[in-house]
């Protein structure tokens, strides 16, 4: 093998610190293997939005903004409106983030924050339908990452169905012209993600920075409000056995309802 | 239940493998999986471009999946759209745990999945061929990388679901896993189901990936099994 500079040496030496407290149940924060770091959630921050919401999870901060517009349907769904999800990796956030149109990370991160709100049909895409396979509502998702210290996905996906959830969109007319008055956007259910990674042979909930950036694989469970799985995403190098995924989908279920509630109470 | 072409349950479409199909690339493959048709090509290990994303102790992998613009029913605008991207990152990432990635310090290799022809699965497919064409590259892994959805359609758990029971169906789950080392590298959902749903698709999901291993070996012993007495 060639010989590794310090910057290479450091996050592997790093890595097995962070292994072999995980194998005692530990983390160098002090938290459980299972345990979320504080998660802070505020909505309606910006008042040009229709919705908005700002999510900070331990260091992680990140702000989701909702705006809407009338549209076209796509052709293979004439009777339901359209939910755009974006992502910016900002370079305020990480000295590795760079300016410029989304990499594969950040369509990743708005691709699996975007599913588990779809999936869950936590939005009615039906009821936003003005007029069937001719005008429909637009609803766009933007998520800007502010501080990345780790687990975007959990950050984002919380802060997208909290700033979903706040919004208030105008009132068309039967032609489509907008009007003064404004109404909730259809919201029935609160999709939320929940992320893992693993270290070698441990699993952990909600990984800091270090700890993400250590991982041997990661995985992504969003449940919606009844317990159902609505998507899933392993990301990253590396695999799981069946009962790895099992126990993060179970410990998923139970956390989902937690930080389902603290949206809840979030909103106005 | 009765299913499209008259499918049990646990049924897989026809897959047609063939390995070594394409001349320039040091590795290929071309799949045929009920209506899927795609083409699978492996370059390297070669020159790491661009150089700073080389790795002093291993290799790296880079992962192209595209979709040929008459692939589908209504023209698709040619080049990686955001769901080729994330496709093609899922994609290394359920390839690159079973290389040898260490065996090449500052190199990198190369995949290119082209889907000519799409009938859901296509990423299960490209997956599939693409462990087929790294094999015929000669590159060094732990085992090949099987991969299969598994779904629920009309309320039922099924395995491989076909362009029309994707679109009517409840869930979809595409899953690739390692045999050999009984590990799971590529696995995405989405649709509802409940945690005992769940755990029964995956693991019809793996049943079926140990099926499509068996076809692929079959594939590799066609194109080398006794290839030097020809």
């Amino acid at each position: 093998m060639q010989v590794l500079n310090m910057s290479e040496i450091l996050p592997l030496v790093k890595k097995q610190y962070l292994v072999n407290l995980a194998r005692e149940g530990k983390r160098e924060d002090g938290r459980g293997l299972d345990e979320y770091r504080p998660i802070k959630v505020q909505v309606k921050l910006v008042d040009k939005a229709e919705g908005s919401a700002f999510v900070s999870l331990g260091g992680t901060k990140v702000l989701a903004g909702i705006k809407t517009d009338v549209g076209e349907p796509y052709s293979d769904t004439p009777n339901e409106g359209v939910m755009i999800t974006g992502a910016e990796l900002i370079p305020m956030a990480s000295p590795e983030f760079e300016a410029g149109p989304p990499r594969e990370d950040a369509v990743e991160l708005a691709r699996v924050v975007d599913r588990g709100i779809r999936e869950s049909q936590a939005l009615d895409t039906k009821a936003l339908c003005v007029k069937e396979g001719e005008l429909v509502r637009l609803v766009f998702v933007d998520l800007h990452i502010l501080d990345y210290d780790g687990n975007l996905i959990d950050a984002c996906g919380i802060a997208a169905m909290a700033a979903l959830a706040s919004s208030k969109m105008p009132v068309l007319e039967e032609d489509g012209t907008l009007t003064e008055e404004y109404t909730d956007l259809p919201i029935r259910d609160l999709a939320v993600p929940c992320t893992f990674v693993k270290l070698e042979d441990v699993l952990l909930l909600d990984p800091a920075l270090d700890e993400e950036k250590a991982l041997d694989s990661r995985i992504t469970v969003a449940t919606d409000q009844e317990g159902h799985i609505c998507a899933m995403q392993k990301g990253d190098i590396g695999g799981f056995s069946l009962d790895e995924i099992m126990w993060a989908v179970k410990l998923s279920k139970a956390k989902g309802q937690e930080i389902r509630t603290m949206i809840k109470e979030a909103l106005p | 239940m009765e299913r499209i072409n008259g499918r049990r349950f646990d049924e897989l479409r026809p897959i047609k493998i063939e390995a070594g199909v394409l001349n320039r690339a040091d590795g290929s493959c071309y799949i045929e999986w009920g209506l899927n048709k795609i083409y699978a090509a492996v370059y390297g290990p070669k020159e790491v471009l661009p150089r700073h994303l080389e790795q002093k102790d291993r290799a790296i992998l880079r992962c192209r999946y595209n979709m040929a613009p008459f692939s589908v029913e209504e023209r698709k605008r040619p080049g990686p759209d955001r769901r080729a991207v994330e496709i093609g990152k899922v994609m290394q990432g359920a390839l690159e745990p079973a290389i040898l990635m260490h065996y090449y310090p500052k190199s990198m290799i190369e995949i290119s999945v082209e889907v000519v022809q799409a009938n859901a699965g296509t990423r299960c497919a490209g997956i599939t061929a693409a462990s087929i064409a790294l094999a015929d590259a000669g590159i060094p892994m732990r085992d090949l990388v099987p991969s299969c959805a598994a779904g629920k359609v009309n309320g039922e758990i099924v395995l491989d679901l076909a362009k029309e029971e994707d679109n009517e169906g409840e869930a979809d789950m595409p899953v690739a896993i390692i045999p050999r080392l009984d590990q799971i590298t590529l696995l995405q959902m989405d649709g509802k189901l409940t945690e005992e749903e769940l755990e029964k698709a995956i693991k019809l999901a793996m049943t079926g990936c140990r099926e499509v291993y068996k076809l692929q070996i079959d594939a590799l012993k066609r194109k080398y099994a006794g290839a030097e007495y020809e």
